[in-house]
């Protein structure tokens, strides 16, 4: 079943095919990526990917700085969402290092990721309106998303890459009064999801679209390494906060969340429900917070900071799904390699090429979106 | 299909009636969270050009550059950091890691220019809107990049240290040397503030990478008295260390002592490897001190036949005979003495030039003369009856202890001074059983002697009598004791001058004691020059003047150490020496 019927190349020089390029440059939120198509009449009979578009090599990078100098740079491997790479990062040195990091800390690197979280679904439910012509779903939650960004700038002094998550703990704890500020944005978002529940999800032109898009059968799912909402939304049960907890996840209250079939209609009350989920944890966060104490563990001199030979793999659940930083260092004072997984490497070409096989031209944009890729983290 | 699905959507209608999100600019100006990382600021007055933010810049953003507005001296390169906003990621590691917290981030965040090279800019020198911004990203004072605190240092209990003359201070183990090593951040400052401009970051390296014998060959690269400045160098580095604006100073006197006591005296020769090819050239020094044997190290290195005339039966000068062995024990010295004369450097001990061998002689076959004879006279303090028998001078105290002789303080010493030898004297006289009482003339602060003896001497239970002006000694009733009038003083300010004491003639006090040891300065005895030549070479209040390569105004000679410098410590003698040796070649070879 997992076999992609590729044609031959007698059949697509049959006149019988179109073959035409679907982005880099395309209005849909696919990011700095291509498929490229072959359609017969409106519907796609076969896809390949094509990444290089957006190629820094970051990891080559990383190797030729220091470990404190690294920090700056990880966060802008994933775009919309930087907090998941630094805390990774720091994760993974730190226990290379054998640095004990202070539960304030803890608590604080915790806080961040969920808002980020909250963030990056909230540009993602954008970008899933967006792509089914419901553009102004989009201005709602992108202006949402600009509230989330004050509350970062104010917590971490940045608000897209916020270089809070360092090695060894947290640049600073949370200003003044910052608890209701964030509290009543979290109050503002939770009266935009009622709107979207009636504007999106209750919308007859949408689940016409969306429902039985790109269905992902639950037997795909290890196979092709599927995770996070795409896999819960299929009713899987998986997520890293809950099967490994790390950071304070394990002094939280919630539940995995799943759902029954995951098509592009379902992934979409997947993340709604997920992003409920978000607020209510970093509401629970805020009150349970501990306001005394450090938030950063003591470091070695950093300008020349060595850390012992070992290797290591840290992951997290990011809002796309599990996320993976494989360290390895060798007693100098930089990495001997790192190599970063995203869920994106998965989602973004194999899940993508085998799900967009007999779907309309017009839906590809809005099937690529509901699996929400980001071609960044793709090519680290 | 429900009927709700097709309604609900209609929902979108009541945004209609809602105030836009969106903000009018450039009416409207959103300004940056408190402490948001926007343009950098600069307080170029704080600033001391450590360079350390150009350091740990991972995108080579910043450039340390000269600035009219700012000369460079010592603690301070003179460097301003200039940003290159084409290359910045807005990190922020710059400002968390500025050793002077001099660096900020101001809440600004817009900025448009034609120019392009606007944007690399010199924040603090360059007019910025910004520059004073209340709002900016600093370092929290809870996050540290930078390490502090320094290990303690392990000491002798000071009563158990009173008992003999054993070392006080303990030295570093290993985990302390290497820990405090960590704490150097490479900036360099030190190096122009040592006299001797030692490589005091790369030796520190060394100390962190546990390579002592490369650790030693940068030691005594740039000083042949290592051993000895391990344990009692002035340290000026330390003082001007860059991590001394929010934390402790690098130990960089006990890193140093750490690196030789690793490395067994008979290793020295090996490991230093000097190679010494003779050039037929001669020098003669007078006086085997720090200044006279740095200079016959470096000018036998440099392949001079080097004899040095020493009055005394060792060499060291006032590191043998001025500093007791609780500070200085003899074998470390001993270390650095014998080191210099492995080279091949010849020394006539006991040869007291004017009595034992003429100056004139020395004129006669030697290519170039260097004296650094060193301040052994005490100073007069210029009241009646200092001529007692109980009146000892400070440096005879010293000397005869050093000596192995009893110097005969009694069990009640009044010590006059506030001067490194006024502070040893005094603690000399604690480990030989008497109570001690140092007068001084001045404040606390206003004590030449180092800090750290000054803290040593309060420990060892040193009684200090301050603002205490001597008046007059006599004879007290018994032969074996002196009496001495001592009055208080006032201090007054002076415009542009440190505030003076000014005695108090109605407050006057009568002590007796078993001896009183004057410690008050020392002077040169320069008897041995014939006065033909002494009348060449110009004096200033004691110091002989001379060149930037200590040559006087007698051509053939060079002059250094206590003699010469006004600081008057062994590393500036140290420094001295190098430098004439220095002279002395390029002297000689234009001569050639």
């Amino acid at each position: 079943m997992f076999e992609l019927n590729r044609l031959s190349e007698a059949e697509l020089e049959s006149g019988k095919y179109t073959k035409i390029w679907h982005g880099p440059q395309h209005p849909g939120i696919t990011g700095n990526m291509s498929l490229e198509l072959t359609l017969s009449g409106d519907d796609v009979v076969e896809c390949k990917t094509h990444v290089g578009y957006l190629h820094r090599g970051f990891e080559k990078m990383m190797e030729r700085r220091t470990f404190i100098q690294n920090f700056p740079i990880v966060c802008r491997i994933a775009v919309p969402e930087p907090t998941f790479n630094e805390y990774m990062y720091a994760a993974a040195v730190e226990e290379l290092a054998g640095i004990e990091v202070p539960d304030r800390a803890q608590w604080l690197r915790c806080l961040n990721l969920e808002m980020m979280r909250l963030a990056s679904f909230l540009m993602w439910l954008g970008g899933a309106s967006g792509s089914f012509g419901m553009n102004t779903v989009y201005q709602w939650t992108v202006t949402h998303r600009d509230y989330m960004l004050d509350l970062f700038e104010e917590m971490t002094g940045a608000r897209i890459y916020h270089m809070y998550i360092t090695p060894g703990g947290v640049r600073a704890p949370l200003p003044e009064g910052f608890t209701e500020r964030a509290m009543s944005v979290m109050n503002g978002i939770e009266k935009l999801l009622f709107e979207i529940e009636r504007v999106v999800l209750n919308n007859h032109i949408f689940k016409l679209r969306s429902q039985g898009l790109g269905v992902i059968d639950p037997a795909m799912i290890d196979p092709y390494g599927i995770v996070g909402p795409n896999a819960r939304a299929a009713g899987l049960a998986r997520d890293v906060r809950k099967d490994s907890p790390y950071l304070v996840y394990d002094q939280l209250d919630f539940e995995i969340i799943t759902g029954d079939k995951s098509d592009a209609y379902n992934r979409t009350v997947q993340r709604y429900h997920e992003m409920h989920q978000c607020i209510s944890l970093i509401r629970q966060m805020l009150e349970q917070m501990p306001t005394e104490g450090s938030f950063h563990a003591d470091l070695p001199n950093v300008l020349h900071w060595k850390i012992p030979a070992g290797q290591t793999y840290v992951k997290s659940e990011c809002t796309r799904g599990e996320y993976g930083y494989f360290l390895v260092t060798d007693g100098s004072e930089y990495l001997r390699r790192v190599t970063i997984r995203g869920p994106s490497y998965t989602h973004a070409i194999a899940v993508m090429e085998k799900l967009v096989v007999g779907v309309n031209i017009a839906d590809v944009a809005g099937l690529m979106v509901s699996l929400h890729t980001y071609p960044p983290e793709i090519e680290r | 299909m429900k009927l709700k699905d097709l309604t609900s959507p209609f929902y979108v209608w009541q945004r209609a009636f809602e105030k836009p999100y969106t903000q009018g600019k450039p009416i409207q100006e959103r300004i940056g969270a408190h402490a948001y990382r926007g343009f950098h600021i600069n307080d170029i007055e704080k600033c001391v050009g450590c360079g350390t933010c150009e350091e740990i810049c991972q995108n080579g953003a910043i450039d340390m550059v000269k600035i009219a507005e700012k000369a460079s001296k010592k603690g301070d390169s003179g460097l301003v950091p200039r940003f290159d906003y084409g290359r910045c990621c807005w990190c922020a590691l710059c400002v968390d890691i500025c050793t002077t917290g001099s660096l900020g981030m101001s809440n600004e965040y817009t900025w448009a220019s034609d120019d392009p090279d606007s944007f690399r800019f010199t924040p603090g020198v360059d007019e910025t809107s910004w520059q004073d911004s209340e709002h900016n990203y600093r370092r929290h004072p809870d996050y540290n990049l930078l390490k502090l605190e320094r290990p303690e240092m392990k000491v002798l209990d000071p009563d158990e240290g009173l008992k003999s003359f054993d070392e006080v201070v303990a030295g570093y183990d290993h985990q302390q040397a290497i820990l405090e090593a960590d704490r150097c951040i490479e900036c360099e400052i030190c190096v122009a503030t040592c006299p001797a401009n030692m490589d005091i970051p790369d030796y520190i390296r060394a100390v962190r990478e546990q390579d002592f014998e490369e650790g030693l060959r940068i030691l005594y690269k740039t000083n042949p008295f290592s051993a000895t400045c391990g344990r009692i160098c002035t340290h000026h580095c330390e003082t001007d260390c860059t991590i001394s604006t929010f934390g402790k100073p690098l130990a960089i006197r006990w890193l140093k002592r750490y690196i030789v006591d690793q490395i067994p005296a008979e290793r020295f020769a090996e490991i230093l490897q000097d190679e010494i090819v003779e050039n037929g050239q001669h020098v003669s020094i007078i006086g085997a001190g720090p200044g006279g044997m740095s200079a016959a190290y470096y000018l036998r290195k440099k392949g001079y036949g080097v004899t040095v005339y020493e009055a005394s039966a060792s060499g060291g000068g006032m590191l043998r005979y001025g500093v007791p062995s609780y500070r200085l024990p003899d074998d470390q010295l001993d270390k650095d003495i014998d080191y210099i004369v492995s080279l091949g450097v010849e020394v006539k001990y006991n040869c007291k030039i004017g009595r034992d061998v003429e100056f004139q002689q020395l004129m006669d076959k030697s290519d170039a003369i260097f004296i650094a004879t060193g301040l052994n006279q005490p100073s007069s303090m210029r009241i009646n009856g200092e001529d007692h028998a109980r009146v000892l001078s400070g440096l005879a105290v010293l000397d005869d202890v050093a000596s192995g002789r009893d110097p005969g303080v009694g069990r009640n010493v009044a010590v006059i001074g506030g001067g490194n030898v006024a502070m040893d004297a005094a603690r000399v006289c604690r480990r030989l059983g008497a109570d001690v009482t140092v007068l001084y003339r001045r404040r606390i602060v206003d004590m030449p002697a180092d800090k750290e003896e000054i803290h040593e001497a309060h420990e060892e239970h040193v009684n200090f009598v301050l603002q205490a002006i001597p008046v007059l000694i006599e004879d007290a009733d018994s032969k074996e004791q002196v009496t001495i009038q001592w009055g208080e003083a006032e201090m007054v300010a002076e415009e542009g001058k440190r505030p003076r004491p000014v005695l108090q003639e109605d407050r006057m006090h009568t002590e007796t004691y078993d001896s009183i040891i004057s410690a008050i300065g020392q002077a040169g005895d320069f008897s041995f020059l014939p006065q033909e030549i002494s009348d060449q070479m110009n004096q200033h209040w004691g110091k002989f003047e001379v060149d930037e390569r200590q040559r006087t105004a007698v051509g053939k000679i060079f002059v250094g150490g206590d003699i010469a410098n006004d600081v008057a410590d062994a590393i500036s003698a140290i420094a001295d020496g190098k430098n004439a040796a220095i002279g002395i070649d390029k002297f000689v070879k234009d001569l050639q």
